[in-house]
């Protein structure tokens, strides 16, 4: 510690301000953060577990929870493919119009989710390009489940391929080129090189991606058409009972919800703290 | 260039692009497309109606309130959990990511239920007069809540990374604490407090599921854009809801790209400053 050379006054005592600072961060916290989250497990149970129980049992629950992991399911690979190969393209590859491909990549981030539901309904909504021809072969898209997944593939494309690319960019291609020298063949290389040291990065953008893929609202919402028990996902369901004041029927879902969100933030803080390096420089919020 | 000695430079390209076009490009040519067949006229008789206006004005001016509150507040958490130890730091830590991981319907009834007249907030604030559910500033506070991170998590890394000889160069010349604050640190911060506010504005502009069920959806007063779109979706007027929502789209990017030069100036100005 350096000589307590200081010549001028400290007004305020540094721990007071110190002090002061946290407590405002955290008095924060609590009633921002903290508040709703707790709001969400009180009210569901505010009747006792056996309702609780009940409401989560019942048929349309039962058949939310389904849709919702069958969305995810589809949407979440998929995006996982895509980011699998956008980064392999972006980052070990120079060709032109890369930047735009980055920028592409980005952008359901900034679009509405109202309007990345939107979006399909004009493709292949009734009066949508391919409404008319869909329905003369009789394939349902808008209202149905398809709709819903593409939806949610819309809003949930950026995320592995966000985490995936600053990390294969800093890692480089010297372990990989090595291989391909050494004779592995582009699969061998992929499974064998690439894949072990891009793991825990694909862990991570897959779980936020999913959390995002069961959560999401305003663009699934569009396309649902809110079919009690055939294109309501656990979100939409949370709504409909919520607007019949079924409030605790709504909470009981939105707290599975909400557990989900629990898991992801504990999983996601442990994949943080135990394999921060090979994390590495994620993309800040990432959403 | 280097030489390609790696494979798959045709096939993750190719499936990259292809995906891409299919699933995000596609559809918004779709969008553009429809939203063109509404016509100039029909544009400006759209845009200049007094309701799109109001919701147009909540939206976007909701929007930067809140992404300037989340600076302010984003600045004060994010120097507290970077700069200062006490206990419990790591959990707050991990609960500033909520808002990411909360699905917005869940949020927007667990804000509607703390902050309506008989919530526990609500119950607080009703006597001193201040209504939040159902009402604009509502709708402010579920954009601040869904923002929140965002600034946050730009800052961290940078201030964990800041050069603290700098601070005491300053300290030891005789700056104070707070002109130490002012005048040394923020101007660093400046370029990543702007990128903080650029996230949580483009996801506020055009937030929907936590909003909608605190705002109360007043037309004229507390009713968002994209809520609008959705009711003129629901009235089958496929050519409306493409044309706010293409209106949307080019404000959040107009928006963006101000933030994206201001942000350009304040770099080469801490530059040239430090």
């Amino acid at each position: 510690m350096s000589a307590p050379l200081r010549s001028r006054p400290v007004a305020w005592p540094r721990r007071v301000v110190h002090a002061v600072l946290i407590l405002l961060a955290l008095v924060f916290l609590t009633l921002f953060l903290l508040l709703p989250l707790a709001t969400v497990f009180v009210e569901a149970l505010r009747q006792g577990l056996g309702p609780y129980l009940e409401a989560i049992k019942e048929p349309e629950a039962l058949s939310a929870i389904r849709l919702t992991l069958l969305v995810a399911v589809i949407a979440v690979p998929m995006n996982l493919v895509f980011g699998i190969a956008a980064a392999w393209a972006m980052t070990r590859f120079e060709f032109r119009g890369k930047a735009l491909l980055g920028a592409f990549i980005d952008l359901p981030f900034s679009v509405s989710p109202v309007v990345s539901g939107l979006v399909y309904v004009l493709l292949f909504g009734a009066r949508g390009w391919f409404g008319p021809w869909l329905d003369s072969h009789g394939i349902k898209i808008i209202f149905a489940v398809p709709g819903l997944v593409l939806a949610t593939m819309f809003v949930t494309l950026p995320f592995v391929a966000r985490e995936l690319i600053p990390l294969m960019q800093a890692q480089g291609s010297e372990e990989e080129e090595a291989a391909r020298v050494l004779g592995a063949s582009g699969w061998q290389l992929f499974f064998r090189v690439t894949l072990p040291n891009i793991r825990w990065a694909l862990l991570y953008g897959v779980l936020l991606c999913n959390a995002r893929a069961m959560g999401e609202f305003g663009a699934v919402s569009v396309v649902s058409g809110h079919i009690r028990g055939l294109t309501t996902t656990m979100p939409l369901e949370v709504e409909m009972r919520y607007n019949e004041y079924e409030y605790v029927g709504a909470f009981a879902v939105a707290s599975l919800l909400a557990l989900l969100a629990l898991v992801t933030l504990a999983v996601k803080t442990l994949l943080e703290w135990r394999y921060g390096d090979e994390i590495a420089a994620h993309a800040p919020g990432g959403h | 260039m280097r030489k390609r000695v790696l494979p798959g430079f045709g096939l993750s390209l190719g499936y990259a692009v292809a995906y891409l076009g299919l699933v995000v490009l596609l559809p918004l040519a779709a969008l553009a497309w429809k939203a063109s067949g509404i016509g100039l006229e029909g544009l400006v008789r759209l845009l200049s109606a007094p309701r799109t206006l109001a919701a147009l004005r909540l939206s976007v001016g909701g929007a930067v309130v809140a992404a300037l509150v989340n600076v302010v507040i984003g600045l004060l958490v994010g120097w507290v959990l970077v700069r200062y130890r006490f206990p419990g730091r790591r959990l707050f830590d991990a609960l500033v990511d909520l808002p990411f991981a909360l699905p917005t319907a869940v949020a927007g009834i667990a804000l509607t239920t703390l902050y309506a007249p008989n919530g526990w907030l609500g119950r607080w604030l009703e006597p001193l007069g201040i209504k939040v559910a159902y009402t604009p500033l509502g709708v402010f506070v579920a954009m601040v809540f869904v923002g929140f991170p965002f600034v946050v998590r730009t800052l961290q890394p940078v201030l964990s990374s800041l050069e603290r000889d700098v601070e005491e160069a300053a300290e030891s010349l005789g700056a104070q604490r707070w002109q130490t604050f002012f005048r040394v640190i923020l101007p660093m911060l400046a370029p990543t407090l702007l990128t903080g506010f650029a996230l949580a504005l483009a996801r506020a502009v055009g937030e929907y599921g936590s909003v909608i069920f605190i705002a109360g959806n007043i037309p004229m007063r507390s009713e968002i854009a994209p809520l609008l779109i959705v009711q003129k979706l629901e009235q089958f007027d496929y050519a409306g809801a493409a044309a706010l929502g293409v209106a949307m789209l080019l404000l959040s990017f107009g928006l963006l790209v101000l933030v994206s030069l201001l942000q350009r100036w304040s770099q080469r100005w801490a530059e040239r400053s430090a």
